[in-house]
């Protein structure tokens, strides 16, 4: 019965990207954003990925949305006209071709394929037996220890880079 | 109803294929490129590049249970941490470019065609 929960999940998500780029009205367009992080989060649920799916939800849906609609709200975005009305149409027109060539080159690789590769030792009742949570923090601070580090720098580059770019000169 | 295990219908009741996730992924990707193309928005801009990441995420996660291991949720945990420092610099940028031309237009940020 995974079906019924991954169609109308798929179908959410769909929905609610499609609306990302075409209302337009920013702060509509945030809103839907939010929409497609809880769809993502529920098929990571379905992919027995509990603790990406929270994680989903509280960095995606929580922090880095906030942060969005807090810019928007800040720098009074006008509408803008939309795409079939703008000026430059045969660029527009150039670069939807690439994203068709793009849409049949992935096609053709989904298409013609099939799932190679070696069998990890997680196996779906391993990962219940343990937890996934507990998996994934067992291997960030042994196999992934100096990623994991480095990701702490990565942030405090972020957080000093964040203030002096929108500081008031 | 025919009786399972027949047709379409048959496929339906089993669990969800790889490529299902896959396919899914594939056009979340597509929906963001095309964001990209025709949004001339940098914020909208900077939401479809986060969708195009979404999609990225769950193609990791599908393939990081199919084939039984646990580096695929790892790399989605990296690719998020990077993804917010990402949005961090990017909207302090975008903040910096409306100070200075009063837009958040790309088609208006052109100090470098001379």
């Amino acid at each position: 019965m995974e079906w019924l929960l991954f169609v109308p999940l798929a179908m959410l998500a769909l929905a609610t990207a499609a609306l990302v780029i075409l209302l337009r009205n920013p702060i509509y367009c945030a809103l839907a954003l939010v929409g497609t992080f809880f769809a993502l989060s529920g098929l990571y649920l379905l992919l027995q990925a509990e603790f990406v799916a929270v994680v989903q939800v509280i960095i995606y849906a929580g922090a880095i949305m906030v942060l969005f609609l807090f810019v928007i709200m800040l720098l009074d975005v006008g509408h803008e006209p939309p795409p079939w009305l703008r000026q430059d149409r045969p660029r527009l027109l150039l670069g939807l071709g690439l994203v068709v060539l793009l849409v049949l080159e992935l096609a053709v690789a989904i298409g013609s394929w099939i799932a190679p590769g070696i069998r990890g030792p997680y196996t779906s009742d391993y990962v219940n037996a343990v937890g996934n949570t507990q998996l994934i923090g067992r291997l960030l601070f042994t196999e992934f220890l100096i990623p994991f580090e480095i990701t702490s720098i990565i942030l405090l580059i972020a957080i000093v880079g964040a203030m002096v770019l929108a500081r008031r000169q | 109803m025919r009786g399972a295990g027949c047709g379409v219908r048959g496929a339906m009741t089993g669990t969800v294929p790889l490529s299902a996730y896959l396919i899914l992924s594939a056009a979340l990707f597509a929906i963001g490129v095309i964001g990209v193309v025709i949004r001339r928005n940098a914020l909208i801009i900077f939401m479809a590049i986060e969708l195009m990441l979404n999609a990225v995420n769950l193609t990791f996660v599908a393939f990081s249970k199919f084939l039984g291991s646990m580096d695929g949720q790892i790399i989605v945990f990296f690719v998020m941490a990077v993804a917010a420092a990402e949005v961090a610099l990017g909207l302090a940028i975008i903040i910096a470019l409306y100070r200075n031309k009063e837009s958040v237009n790309v088609d208006d940020i052109n100090l470098l065609k001379g």
